[in-house]
């Protein structure tokens, strides 16, 4: 096959890498906001368990986690295909790194906003609603970003569970034509090419945040 | 509690596989990191040509997957008569992707070093290699080591990938011995806790207050005075 014909056949694997890679990531998005506010709280037995919870989480390789979701919890009481466990996977590890990213963010928010906001008596909710969360949000856009581009990459791993994304392609092409050089040649390109646009909006969000007003 | 028993019993099988994954975490980092150390240099070089090449480099080795560079040096080596076996092609690879990254964190601690420092050589006569190698080196390591650490911790873990490569690293030891005796959960686990604790004790030593340099705290008490760096 010449080499169009082979970045045809790896294009292939594009979405299945997109859904996984979005489908994480908004999991994680979602996952990080009850950890994260845990990580902040004054209370131990909240802060203390979610700490701990993100420290494990992120001290075991992303691929360890896919085996234990598809072998070892995919295979028993519920039956999880590739793309399930890979999403179910990357989107706790998300979770754990998008965790740590939104408690920095609420972090970098002055002191002096929270207490202006309790010198208003303010009820807790409106004080994340309206004062914390709008600032936090244009300090927690560039991280998540990043994050976001390295788990496009990351997600390459849930091939190895066969999940059949641009990677899976890329090697089962190599064992028909033993053109390794290529495939794989191919398979970086498309994963480069695929993170040019998220640091694209990225950027354009976060531009849009700091000019609204909404700046750190 | 049977899990526990699983483990202990799994152990042995897995043991072995712990120290192929950490031979294969300093074979890459001995090799990655003075990688890292030419990419940053050669990044300050005077030649254009030298500078955008190498910056090409490393934009390419931390934006594909490490995987996929994985991949290439197993599959893809051997087209042009290089057939590694797993063990070396999988440190190569990850040295490649160890260089890369490292090369940013280099690249950072040496500019981190104020600008009145190399001035002061300067002024002292000292030369250019006596510059970096006692005065801009010793201050950039120090910027240097706690960023390191952590992805030397990321290398750790990222060997596991290895076990697409069937190099017979941790992971590859937990699934076989799991396909033999059907226990997924328990090797997979045990894995998994052999992954973290290594992982979290490194982790551990670098955060641990009080183990900064004397020097680094006695800069630091200064410059806390000023403005925040």
């Amino acid at each position: 096959m010449d080499t169009l014909g082979v970045v045809g056949v790896i294009a292939r694997g594009v979405p299945q890498t997109v859904a996984i890679s979005v489908v994480s990531f908004l999991v994680g998005a979602v996952l990080a906001v009850p950890l994260g506010l845990a990580r902040r709280s004054v209370q131990p037995l909240l802060r203390w368990p979610a700490g701990a919870v993100v420290e494990v989480v992120r001290a075991v390789p992303a691929v360890v986690w896919l085996f234990i979701v598809y072998y070892a919890i995919g295979s028993g009481a519920v039956q999880l295909s590739t793309f399930q466990a890979a999403v179910v996977g990357l989107g706790v590890i998300s979770g754990a790194h998008l965790a740590e990213i939104y408690r920095a963010g609420l972090a970098a928010v002055p002191r002096g906003q929270v207490e202006a906001a309790l010198a208003l008596a303010l009820p807790t909710w409106v004080r994340y609603r309206r004062v914390l969360g709008p600032q936090a949000v244009a300090v927690v856009v560039p991280p998540a970003s990043t994050y976001a581009i390295g788990l496009l990459k990351d997600s390459a791993v849930a091939s190895v569970i066969g999940a059949t994304d641009i990677a899976f392609r890329a090697v089962q092409q190599t064992q028909q034509d033993l053109d390794g050089l290529t495939n794989f040649a191919v398979a970086g390109a498309f994963y480069l090419l695929l993170s040019v646009p998220v640091a694209v909006v990225a950027r354009l969000v976060h531009r849009r945040l700091v000019r609204t007003g909404v700046t750190a | 509690m049977n899990l526990l028993r699983q483990w202990v019993d799994l152990f042995p099988a897995l043991w072995p596989g712990l120290l192929v994954t950490v031979r294969l975490t300093l074979a890459a980092a001995v090799v990655g990191v003075p990688l890292g150390v030419v990419l940053a240099v050669a990044q300050t070089a005077r030649s254009r040509a030298v500078r955008w090449g190498v910056v090409a480099l490393v934009e390419v080795g931390r934006g594909a997957p490490a995987l996929i560079v994985l991949y290439l040096a197993y599959y893809g080596l051997p087209q042009v008569g290089l057939a590694l076996p797993s063990f070396t092609a999988a440190s190569l690879a990850l040295a490649v992707t160890t260089g890369a990254y490292t090369s940013e964190v280099f690249r950072a601690g040496l500019a981190a070093v104020p600008a009145g420092q190399r001035e002061a050589s300067a002024a002292l006569g000292l030369s250019r290699g006596k510059e970096f190698r006692l005065v801009v080196l010793p201050q950039a390591v120090r910027t240097v080591v706690p960023p390191l650490v952590g992805w030397l911790v990321l290398l750790y873990q990222g060997t596991s990938l290895a076990f697409a490569v069937s190099t017979p690293e941790l992971l590859s030891r937990a699934y076989n011995a799991a396909s033999i005796s059907y226990q997924f959960t328990a090797a997979l686990t045990l894995a998994g806790l052999m992954y973290a604790t290594l992982s979290l004790a490194a982790l551990g030593l670098v955060r641990l207050p009080g183990r900064a340099p004397r020097a680094a705290r006695r800069t630091s008490a200064a410059t806390s005075a000023g403005p925040a760096a």
